[in-house]
């Protein structure tokens, strides 16, 4: 099956030009970008097998000798392309604050407790049908200094690949209901309402499991359209 | 009955791509985890000792509007082989794909093969490239480049090249600095911007 890359589709993303988020002013490309064919550098793109992933690497409560603090969750979903068809045996990488809202990184100084029993890396493949599963710790809300009293919604990033080059997307995944979307330039980034809707996990209580983990599920949608639709025209 | 894990709809104003968000500052310890001390998925170090191909090493920076090193980015590459072919699964050892962190001064680096020429759109060929992408702090969007090689014969006819305001094609082309070195600055944005492509 090949695939092709609607440009169209691209309107979804945020224009690295979004001066509210203060780091964009110095790193946001002045110049308009040029169009590119989808030639073959773009349409294929690297394949990760089982590889560069162990079984564990997807749960990330267990990473080290005793339980992480915080609210543990479940985080699963369907990597699709933009005709609805699952992504299978693609790569997940996600890394998030721990419950405190503080990361394992060096140069994170937010003043909130590591937890010795969190890391907050994970890494998944899709299966068959497309579907991933993490299970997790609810990340903390976390201050920085974008504006007066900024402080970034709970969420967890996520980093995939997909067919090709043009699949590639980094993102986040956000909680419902959180009261700093409002406040979010990063968030707010995202300009069409019904885009910004799909980076918001929704609450399932079928992933939820009962004396254990609360579930969201969380959906994500690659480029790429079936070069030939399914259907075939009746008019012929 | 209808649950909440029911297929999504995939027509309709609700469909469509997942945007894409900032990397961030503190991604690190996930996706080039080696000062953590985790398990790396993809490194600077493209093709292992024994792939075919005339080796080289690609080293740059990154740097801001204000000429300031960008210390929280992560380069990606993707490359054809030595004979201009992708994925090739019979060439143990070269995986294509790099990944690498910027330094606190914004430096980067590759090992790998010079690729070579590939077909290109309506039957011609492209000059061997890599592609970049460019992720980090402050790019809500990933920035996707390539780079070209000096004095490579395809450059002047390169398809992609052609697309580029002639006065712009320098800041895509990377230039020798010793044996199998290739000097290549990314600048995000001002005098001398490299050009950025909407893929």
């Amino acid at each position: 099956m090949s695939l092709i890359y609607p440009r169209d589709s691209l309107k979804a993303h945020p224009l690295n030009a979004s001066p509210a988020y203060g780091s964009t002013q110095k790193r946001a490309p002045s110049k308009p970008l040029i169009l590119l064919p989808h030639t073959l550098s773009e349409t294929t793109g690297p394949v990760f097998g089982h590889v560069g992933v162990a079984a564990g690497d997807s749960d990330l409560t267990r990473q080290h000798d005793g339980e992480p603090l915080g609210e543990r969750i479940i985080v699963s979903g369907r990597v699709l392309d933009e005709d609805g068809r699952p992504v299978p045996h693609t790569l997940v990488e996600i890394w998030q604050a721990n419950a405190g809202g503080r990361y394992v990184h060096v140069r994170d100084q937010h003043p909130a407790p590591l937890d010795p029993n969190f890391t907050g890396a994970g890494r998944a493949l899709t299966d068959a049908e497309g579907r991933y599963r993490f299970v997790t710790i609810k990340p903390g809300a976390y201050p920085w200094r974008n504006h007066h009293n900024a402080w970034r919604p709970a969420h967890i990033h996520f980093s995939l690949f997909g067919p090709s080059f043009l699949s590639r997307v980094i993102t986040q995944m956000y909680f419902p209901g959180d009261p700093l979307f409002k406040y979010d330039p990063i968030f707010q980034s995202v300009t069409d309402e019904n885009a910004r809707e799909r980076l918001v996990s929704r609450f399932d209580l079928g992933t939820t499991e009962p004396e254990w983990a609360l579930g969201y599920q969380f959906d994500i949608v690659l480029r790429g359209r079936n070069a030939t639709p399914l259907e075939e025209p009746h008019d012929h | 009955m209808i649950t909440e894990t029911q297929a999504p709809q995939v027509t309709g104003p609700d469909f469509g791509i997942t945007p894409s968000q900032t990397i961030g500052p503190f991604f690190a310890y996930a996706l080039t985890p080696r000062a953590y001390g985790g398990p790396e998925l993809a490194t600077e170090q493209v093709a292992g000792d024994g792939v075919e191909g005339e080796r080289i090493r690609i080293e740059g920076h990154v740097y801001d509007g204000d000429g300031v090193a960008v210390s929280d980015a992560m380069i990606e590459i993707w490359q054809a082989d030595a004979q201009g072919r992708f994925n090739t699964s019979g060439n143990a050892g070269f995986s294509g794909f790099g990944r690498a962190e910027a330094t606190a001064e914004g430096a980067f680096y590759f090992e790998t093969i010079r690729p070579g020429a590939l077909p290109g759109p309506g039957g011609g060929l492209q000059a061997p490239h890599l592609s970049v992408s460019v992720f980090a702090r402050g790019l809500l969007v990933q920035l996707a480049t390539r780079i070209y090689f000096e004095g490579d014969p395809g450059n002047a006819d390169d398809p992609v090249l052609a697309l580029v305001p002639a006065e712009r094609r320098d800041t895509l082309i990377a230039k020798r600095d010793g044996a199998g070195i290739f000097r290549f600055v990314i600048r995000l944005q001002g005098e001398g911007e490299t050009v950025f492509f909407a893929a």
